[in-house]
């Protein structure tokens, strides 16, 4: 009985997150642009989606913002949590508040404080302040993904190496870096996500017709969305499913195979 | 590799992107812009020239600003129509956060529970939606709960009246649960994954009915997952913009719409600074208060688990 | 997990040559418009024959644009400001002075939409399109035509009304159905109108701007307050919705394009506005975007299929009546505080 609630609550939240998904998916293959309309099956929409330059133009925006930040972020990240870890810890207390702080505070203050920035230095609102945002808020994720690596990280390692005659360079890069190596990837990862995820502050801090997909999703959703967006994320998903699938399949298969077995 | 050059990028991002930005805030916040002062002058022939303060003449009517320090649109913001205007965006937050607290635990729960089989392709299915657009599922809530959407032709094909979801705080809400659950569930399966089941079984070897156990055991333990969906799922529903004007089709103004309007539309950067700062201000000691009652009931929870 | 993100950062990694082989260097024009004010494919053809490629970003009304401009380091090339926006830009010496001897096809425009009063001498701006403030209505979810604008007051259509989510719009009807002006700074009459507006808003389904096209057009709404080239766009696209000018009068504006003072690219900027003055590409534009034009060698060419539409061709009288909005300066803040007052009582 239990088993069975347990069953039909997660089937009942599932479909409650998947409904509007797999209505985006449906669309993408109407003929009729009205969406309470089934005008038959067609892949008109993905047909047009190659030929339109705007949203190629985004989804291009997107990636090379997203990578872009994620790089310069992880690299500034990760140098300033090795910095922080090596403080005092009075200061790197005091420090941490203040990168905690854009992630606690708002992101329309964010997203505005940094308008006024950009305007106060004069500068154009354009693809360099949508990636200067980027960076800007992608750091402190960094900076907190490294940090516990750094803490799990046995003090003395560095030392004896150094008294094994390793400069302190080579501590560094043979002891120190491959130890936090998942951090930083791990924070470069979630970097990354962020990026592509944001609407919010890019809303405020892009210009001059440099759109990322949000918000070019935002322009269009208010004119009544093309099918054609319907048909992008679509393949968003699928590319995404599949990836997930092709990956995590073996795996579950595996722990499926474990967890099936009769309890001992 | 000294501690200080290796600061320095960091410290330099630290001052020009969080420490510069918010003074430019608060600096906006205080002060306002307004019309520079200047005397009009009838000529003989009744003609009409300005003059500034400076004693420059001018034939057409000064149009530039000053700024100058006040507090007027801190007091402006008292009005009660902007404290209305807080109160509903808090409500409607918290109205939101409670739903994802219900309808996430459950889930965080299920999926820790033992012997839950395809747990990770599940937690993969609710973090999933996540990678595609929030505006894009929102408005497919949209094409959905419309008067003349989906669930209204089931409806009437059904014999039904129709009925209006949209347009309506509620509507707002149920946008807003359905992209933050996801960032509730999260912080909730990563706690709960670390507790010890056994300590569970021993609390009912020992008698504990089910409604102990989770309030004497699970609660306490899986507090601070708690605690940090709350701030994942409150923070951004306090100041979202998009989903109300989406799902409450400009009839449910939340704080943040308000705020992007003086930026855009109204062209009052410094109201809008004002009420940032203030919304900051507030969201902060939520949080403060948050995280005090974090650490002090953590300790209370060891206290009982061990 | 990890290994699902390697996959997508190797996707990433393979995406990016192709994303950077596609910036190259060209003269680029930043065209701020509003939504769907231009057919796209015009813009291929300006592209194709002139090597100038074209930036296209959107706004959702004058003052979204203005603050732009006016706050943020920007430099745009064209955009396409309505009547009291081009006086209020002309007057803060926003707009640079166009030289029409570079744009021969400015002669395709009607010499009657060349003295208006927002900018006498057109030495600013060159008309672009023109139209009307009305009711659009879904001939059969009414129980008849709406007489006045007392329809958008009507309680029989109770949560079946949308109204535009503009201050200067909305409240500017508010005043005209009250018999004032549309430009009133009058304490007495704007109290009037918020209180006509906030008793309104009860029935109001949404206030919208761009989506209430959409809505429209599916059925989502009885009556709506729109632009007259929306009203076509709609109409076209549900042959059951109507459009009408109520006889107290409304607001008819013009919308010009300018060149901002910041454009980088002053002559490519000028080319391009010429470019939108040769007949069959005003008419071409058009078709598409539904407001009434007035390049009078593009009217000529599509003969009666711009005589037969209602819309684009309201009757003399009703003209009369209308009123063209002015530029308030700073008076539009009082517009702004009743606009929050209003849409904040609603609950």
């Amino acid at each position: 009985m239990t088993k069975f609630l347990r069953r039909t609550y997660m089937g009942l939240i599932l479909f409650f997150l998947y409904v509007p998904v797999l209505l985006l998916v449906v669309f993408s293959f109407n003929a009729s642009k009205s969406r309470g309309v089934w005008g038959g099956f067609t892949l008109q929409w993905y047909v047009d989606l190659f030929k339109d330059r705007a949203i190629l133009a985004a989804l291009r925006n997107t990636l090379v913002i997203g990578l872009l930040a994620a790089a310069i972020s992880t690299l500034v990240g990760a140098v300033g949590a090795i910095g922080l870890y090596q403080l005092r810890r009075g200061w790197r207390q005091g420090l941490m508040g203040l990168v905690n702080l854009p992630m606690l505070n708002s992101e329309i203050v964010t997203g505005v404080s940094l308008m006024l920035l950009y305007t106060a230095m004069n500068l154009e609102l354009g693809f360099l302040t949508l990636v200067l945002s980027h960076v800007a808020f992608c750091i402190p994720y960094v900076v907190l993904s490294v940090l516990p690596k750094l803490r799990q990280l046995d003090p003395h390692l560095p030392e004896a190496a150094q008294d094994l005659g390793a400069t302190p360079t080579q501590a560094f890069f043979k002891v120190i870096l491959p130890d936090i190596m998942p951090g930083i990837f791990s924070g470069f990862l979630l970097a990354l996500t962020m990026s592509i995820d944001d609407f919010v502050i890019s809303f405020f801090t892009t210009g001059m017709g440099v759109q990322n997909l949000s918000i070019t999703v935002y322009t269009m959703a208010k004119r009544g969305i093309s099918p054609k967006i319907n048909a992008l994320s679509t393949i968003i998903f699928v590319v995404v499913l599949g990836l997930l699938a092709a990956v995590n399949l073996p795996d579950l298969r595996r722990k499926n195979a474990k967890a099936s077995r009769p309890p001992v | 590799m000294r501690a200080k050059a290796m600061l320095l990028p960091f410290l330099l991002w630290l001052a020009l992107f969080i420490l510069v930005p918010l003074g430019l805030v608060v600096y906006y916040g205080v002060t306002v812009e307004e019309p520079i002062p200047y005397e009009e002058i009838m000529r003989a022939d009744g003609s009409v020239h300005y003059r500034l303060a400076d004693g420059t003449l001018r034939e057409s009517e000064p149009y530039e600003t000053r700024t100058r320090f006040s507090l007027a649109n801190v007091s402006r913001f008292f009005d009660p129509m902007y404290v209305k205007l807080m109160g509903r965006s808090f409500y409607v937050a918290f109205c939101t956060t409670l739903i994802c607290l219900l309808l996430g635990y459950p889930v965080a729960l299920i999926l820790t529970g033992k012997g839950f089989r395809h747990r990770n392709l599940l937690l993969l299915l609710i973090i999933l939606p996540m990678w595609m657009n929030f505006l894009l599922r929102t408005y497919a809530w949209l094409s959905l709960l419309e008067n003349s959407g989906l669930v209204n032709h089931l409806l009437e094909a059904m014999g039904f009246a129709k009925q209006q979801f949209l347009y309506h705080e509620n509507a707002v809400v149920l946008g807003m649960v359905y992209n933050f659950l996801p960032f509730m569930v999260l912080p909730l399966y990563t706690v709960m994954e670390k507790i010890d089941h056994s300590q569970l079984e021993a609390a009912a070897d020992l008698g504990a009915n089910p409604f102990q156990r989770f309030l004497r055991i699970l609660l306490p333990f899986s507090l601070p997952g708690v605690l940090e969906g709350i701030t994942m799922v409150f923070v951004p529903a306090v100041t979202t913009f998009v989903i109300s004007q989406l799902m409450g089709g400009g009839k449910v103004p939340l704080i943040g719409d308000i705020i992007q309007q003086q930026f855009g539309k109204a062209n009052d950067w410094h109201f809008g600074a004002t009420m940032s700062l203030l919304v900051m201000v507030v969201v902060l000691a939520f949080m403060y208060a948050l995280n005090r009652a974090d650490t002090e009931n953590a300790g209370k929870g060891e206290v009982r688990i061990w | 997990m990890k290994k699902v993100l390697l996959t997508l950062l190797a996707l990433y990694l393979a995406l990016c040559p192709l994303a950077l082989a596609a910036a190259e260097e060209q003269v680029t024009l930043n065209v701020y418009n509003w939504g769907d004010y231009i057919d796209p494919d015009t813009l291929a053809v300006f592209e194709e024959r002139t090597g100038i490629r074209i930036n296209y970003e959107l706004y959702e009304t004058n003052e979204d644009m203005y603050t732009k401009l006016k706050k943020s380091k920007t430099s745009y090339d064209v955009i396409f400001p309505s009547d009291y926006m081009v006086e209020r830009m002309i007057h803060e010496e926003m707009l640079l002075p166009l030289d029409y001897t570079a744009m021969p096809y400015t002669q395709n425009i009607d010499p009657r939409f060349l003295n208006a009063s927002y900018d006498p001498t057109h030495a600013y701006s060159v008309p672009y399109t023109w139209g009307t403030m009305g009711i659009l209505y879904n001939t059969t979810m009414v129980d008849e035509a709406p007489a006045d604008w007392d329809a958008l007051w009507d309680a029989r259509y109770d949560k079946s009304i949308l109204m535009l989510n503009s201050p200067r719009d909305t409240i500017g009807i508010a005043l005209k159905r009250l018999g004032h002006s549309l430009n009133s700074i009058n304490p007495t009459e704007l109290e009037e109108a918020k209180q006509s507006l906030i008793a309104q808003s009860a029935l109001v389904l949404a206030y919208v701007v761009d989506e209430g096209k959409d809505k429209m057009v599916s059925g989502e709404a009885a009556l709506a307050l729109v632009w007259s080239g929306d009203a076509q766009y709609c109409i076209e696209r549900n042959p059951e919705l109507a459009y009408v000018v109520p006889p107290e009068g409304s607001n008819l504006f013009f919308d010009a394009i300018c060149v901002p003072t910041s454009s980088k690219h002053p002559a490519e900027a000028m080319r391009f506005i010429d470019f939108l003055c040769e007949a069959d590409i005003a008419a071409q534009n058009y078709e598409y975007v539904g407001y009434a034009i007035p390049n009078s060698a593009a009217v000529e060419l599509m003969g009666d299929a711009y005589a037969a539409s209602a819309v684009s061709n309201p009757p003399d009288e009703t003209l009369s009546r209308c009123e063209v909005f002015t530029n308030l300066g700073d008076d539009t803040r009082i517009y702004d505080r009743i606009w929050t007052e209003i849409i904040t009582s609603i609950y």
